[in-house]
């Protein structure tokens, strides 16, 4: 189970960019959450939270343009994408 | 045409003002990570972007056209250095010093990843000390300041802004405050 869930995981990570989150820069602010709700939840105390991911989450082709606008608009510069 | 460029100069003077002033208040809601009723966070920071530059352009078309007007008479030097004008020099200074600072807003602002978070919210900082200063201008150089419109104009702005610093110094002022800082459960 736990393989197949890597196995998904990483060809997600081949067939996407990743958005990666600066926790140290990172206030919560919601941007991002609101932004990119398929992709980031708001934990209790405001903060995104991708389910299964860290700091590092992908971002399916669909998404690009909604990852690039909350990258653009965090208040804190707190987002960027990862080159490939 | 002399005259036109008068009342062109008053009005956007008056208009960006009040542009400014609304500009500040969306500044402080978007401080505070909260959404407006129908409007999300991310569209608070663009609308609080765009009637910012709406600002900018109005302070602008407000510079020129009295640069143009003789009665204003406005040298060239009076759109960079302050206090060295020839009609009310201390007030005009104001106006210069005010769109200054606009100035370095709006470059730090939209070139914000740029130069970097540090740069830009020490820059950003200064919004609250230019926003009396185009006031005190508006007052002290406003041919309608004396005007009930233009003070009703202005008691609005000053409402706005005023009750905005104060929420904005209150204890629940940011979002999830009360949860970060209080004890876990």
């Amino acid at each position: 189970m736990s393989a197949l869930r890597n196995e998904l995981r990483r060809e997600l990570r081949r067939e996407s960019a990743l958005l990666h989150i600066d926790w140290t820069a990172c206030d919560g602010r919601g941007l991002c959450t609101e932004l990119l709700p398929e992709l980031l939840q708001r934990d209790e105390w405001g903060y995104p939270l991708s389910l299964g991911y860290g700091s590092n989450v992908p971002v399916p082709r669909a998404l690009m343009d909604a990852a690039q606008d909350a990258v653009a608009l965090c208040p804190r510069q707190a987002l960027r994408m990862l080159g490939r | 045409m002399n005259e036109a460029l008068w009342a062109l100069g008053r009005g956007t003077g008056v208009v960006a003002l009040a542009l400014l002033s609304l500009s500040v208040v969306l500044g402080i809601v978007h401080r505070s990570g909260r959404p407006l009723p129908g409007l999300p966070r991310f569209s608070v920071t663009l609308v609080h972007r765009d009637v910012s530059l709406l600002g900018a352009v109005f302070t602008l078309i407000h510079v020129i056209a009295l640069f143009f007007d003789p009665q204003a008479q406005l040298n060239l030097v009076d759109f960079i250095l302050p206090f060295l004008g020839t009609a009310n020099p201390f007030w005009l200074g104001l106006g210069t010093v005010a769109s200054d600072v606009l100035v370095a807003l709006i470059l730090t602002g939209l070139l914000r990843r740029s130069v970097g978070f540090r740069v830009f919210r020490f820059v950003h900082w200064f919004a609250y000390a230019m926003w009396p200063i185009a006031l005190l201008h508006s007052f002290g150089d406003g041919t309608d300041s004396a005007a009930a419109w233009f003070n009703v104009v202005a008691v609005l702005c000053v409402a706005a802004v005023a009750s905005a610093v104060i929420w904005r110094l209150t204890t629940g002022f940011v979002e999830f405050k009360k949860l970060r800082t209080g004890e876990l459960p």
